[in-house]
């Protein structure tokens, strides 16, 4: 069988069996265990609505308890044990990766990341969200600005391994070193600064979101309040970080953090570019040198992954129950 | 009111605004040379892309060509002779330049004649046609090699596409990521529309609770599933396999799907699903008939989101599914093989990334309406 005829056909199952599932148990509630008919409909109704929930609920509350849930506690047991999984350890992983020069290597780093791409990311954004705020062909170039979202880090990389090519007949940088009289460099060796040729890529990728979502928020300013600020002769300057700013923090705070998050979890540039060769390590490709050699390892890097994430997270559930009550 | 249209002060207004274009338009410049600059690559063959920079494609470039002649040198007064075309038999070309060392191979002028060591001589004309003279008493045991630089007008062609997708592996890789994506889109989209329907309308206990553990789950890294979860996988005998893939995947999509259709969900108007319910309609036909086609907006932003990241996820297929070949997605074909074997043949590169990101570029502007919207519903409160 051809390997597309394959997928489909495991698409129609997949997705055959999922509808399957909600149909059907709804009917079996409904028609078998509490029809809502007989000399107990009434009760049966009752029964089957409290039930329902619980139906609706099941893959999701499954899915979600197996795979993001329990690996939370289940990563935690395995990182307390040794490369095979046999021997306890207790903090042994941890203690190991403290002494390994390369995860402090790689800690260091990802602090400059957690600095640097979400920062570069929102002042971007928010540049580009005020700038095209008013233009004619604003929404032109947002979009285009916006383009490297729908670009894998992956491609991303390749992208940018082109912009940083050593011949200056391929690579522009190495291209207007040329130009310049300056011998070729290779950006991704150059020590400490390849980190933030690394980060570049990110950020390119990242702009496009800080800045659909602040441009949203700056036109959700009541306009009441910069044309105060315009009689009251503020200047565009002022009244962009006056009025504008103090009224769309909200906003920033929430891009801030989301990208955050998101440079804890990204692999793949430093894993296409440099390997974490050249002191560009990071935390998630760190961890991938030792999946698959080294469980007891890369469970601990990912749990230290999660304890940074922690607070975000605690911050988010907090958040969500005040707007639940 | 007129006074909205500009921030500024009225003698500022066109100063600010052409600053404001040039910058913007520097920006989208900046923002696009990367992009542009592996498209046209890709559509470069390998001599092109290290000849000229790919802003330089679209004029005529002077390239440099090492010719290695061929025939049977000829016993002449002045010693052993060569003569040919450095284009071939066949070929056509205007040489602007030659010489006879690597070092130097714009040395002379056509026409010019060149003299070599130990008193050699060659004569390359502009039309190609060269006389290589060894006045030694052997015959030269090899034949030498030219070097001519030569005017190469812009040429473009489709051959890395052709490559890359006919011989390379690249078409099976396109077709895995196409297999992993559909399920992995729409399953957790039917789990998490029943989720958030049951958590937007419906009353039960622990509801508050369980939609705070949801939001609290959108952070959490997915480095953490992936030792335990492939274990789980070999446990149940699945392993590395598809549907171990389309399981991740779901689990890992439903906190952001479930998030965003309950927000959006919860916002349907309550008379409608009230009025229906009176009527008699049980849950799962008001589910299935009213709600689910009044959150279409909803369901299309996930679904982009949801498709764009699997399509674009490296870090679940590398663990997920099996290392071989033929269960390579594209990314993986790119960032484990291709970047590694093909590191220097740039055009093959390029044409693969371009090979790997023209749908979810395709997907991204035609529905970047919902993209939006999925991205503001998924953020700001």
């Amino acid at each position: 069988m051809s390997p597309l005829l394959q997928g489909i056909l495991t698409v129609v199952i997949g997705v055959g069996g999922c509808v399957g599932y909600f149909w059907s148990s709804n009917l079996v509630l409904d028609k078998v265990l509490f029809p809502p008919k007989g000399p107990d409909a009434g009760r049966n109704i009752n029964r089957a609505n409290a039930i329902r929930p619980w139906l609706f609920l099941l893959p999701a509350l499954a899915a979600l308890g197996l795979y993001l849930v329990y690996p939370v506690f289940g990563s935690f047991w395995r990182s307390l044990f040794n490369r095979a999984g046999t021997e306890f350890v207790g903090a042994g992983n941890y203690a190991a990766l403290m002494g390994d020069g390369e995860f402090r290597g790689a800690l260091f780093n990802n602090f400059l990341w957690v600095l640097f791409v979400p920062a570069a990311s929102t002042f971007l954004g928010l540049l580009v969200a005020q700038l095209t705020d008013r233009l004619k062909w604003g929404n032109f170039a947002k979009s285009l600005i916006f383009m490297p979202m729908a670009i894998s880090f992956v491609g991303a990389s390749l992208i940018w391994k082109f912009v940083y090519a050593v011949d200056p007949d391929i690579g522009i940088i190495n291209a207007i070193r040329d130009t310049l009289g300056l011998s070729p460099i290779d950006p991704l060796q150059v020590g400490f600064w390849n980190n933030f040729f690394l980060m570049v890529i990110l950020v390119w990728v990242q702009t496009g979101f800080a800045m659909v979502i602040l441009s949203a928020a700056l036109r959700g300013i009541p306009e009441e309040t910069i044309e105060a600020a315009i009689i009251d002769g503020a200047s565009p300057v002022q009244i962009f970080f006056r009025i504008k700013i103090p009224q769309i923090m909200g906003t920033i705070v929430v891009v801030w953090t989301t990208i955050t998050i998101l440079v804890l979890k990204v692999f793949d540039i430093v894993y296409a570019m440099t390997g974490g060769n050249f002191g560009t390590q990071i935390l998630p490709s760190y961890m991938m040198e030792y999946m698959f050699r080294d469980d007891g390892r890369a469970t601990a890097v990912a749990f230290v992954i999660m304890i940074i994430v922690l607070p975000v997270m605690v911050w988010n559930i907090v958040q969500a129950k005040r707007e639940v009550h | 009111m007129a006074m909205s249209n500009d921030d500024g002060i009225a003698g500022a207004k066109s100063g600010l605004s052409l600053v404001t274009n040039v910058t913007v338009i520097l920006l989208v410049i900046l923002w696009l040379i990367p992009t542009v600059g592996l498209l046209v690559s890709s559509f470069r063959d390998r001599d092109a892309i290290s000849g000229s920079g790919w802003w330089r494609a679209f004029t005529a470039t002077t390239q440099n060509f090492a010719v290695s002649t061929e025939g049977e040198f000829a016993d002449t007064p002045d010693g052993w002779t060569l003569t040919g075309n450095v284009f071939g038999a066949d070929g056509s070309g205007e040489v602007s330049a030659f010489g006879g060392r690597r070092s130097e191979p714009n040395a002379f002028a056509p026409g010019e004649t060149a003299e070599l060591v130990r008193g050699r001589t060659l004569t390359v004309e502009s039309n190609g046609d060269f006389v290589y003279v060894d006045p030694d008493e052997e015959a030269p045991s090899r034949n030498p090699t030219l070097y001519v630089a030569s005017e190469v007008p812009p040429t473009f062609g489709t051959d890395n596409y052709e490559t890359i997708l006919f011989s390379n592996g690249m078409d099976r890789a396109f077709i895995n990521t196409l297999t992993v994506t559909i399920p992995a889109t729409i399953i957790p989209i039917l789990v998490a529309a029943f989720a958030a329907y049951a958590l937007a309308w419906m009353d039960f206990p622990f509801r508050g609770t369980i939609i705070a553990i949801i939001v609290g789950l959108l952070v959490v890294p997915l480095q953490l599933a992936l030792v335990p979860m492939l274990k789980f996988h070999n446990m149940i005998g699945i392993g590395q396999s598809f549907y171990g893939i389309w399981f991740a995947h779901t689990g890992f999509g439903l906190p952001l799907a479930i998030y965003l259709l309950r927000n959006y969900m919860v916002g349907l108007p309550r008379d409608i699903i009230e009025s229906a319910k009176v009527d008699g309609a049980t849950d799962f036909q008001v589910f299935t008939r009213i709600v689910l086609p009044l959150s279409f907006p909803a369901l299309a932003s996930f679904a982009i989101f949801q498709f764009l990241w699997t399509w674009n996820d490296l870090l679940i297929a590398k663990v997920f599914l099996p290392s071989s070949a033929e269960s390579w997605v594209m990314t993986v074909k790119i960032a484990d093989d291709l970047l590694g074997s093909r590191g220097g043949d740039w055009g093959i590169l390029a044409a693969a990334a371009f090979v790997s990101i023209a749908v979810p570029l395709l997907v991204f502007f035609t529905m970047q309406r919902y993209l939006v919207r999925g991205l503001l519903a998924g953020s700001v409160k």
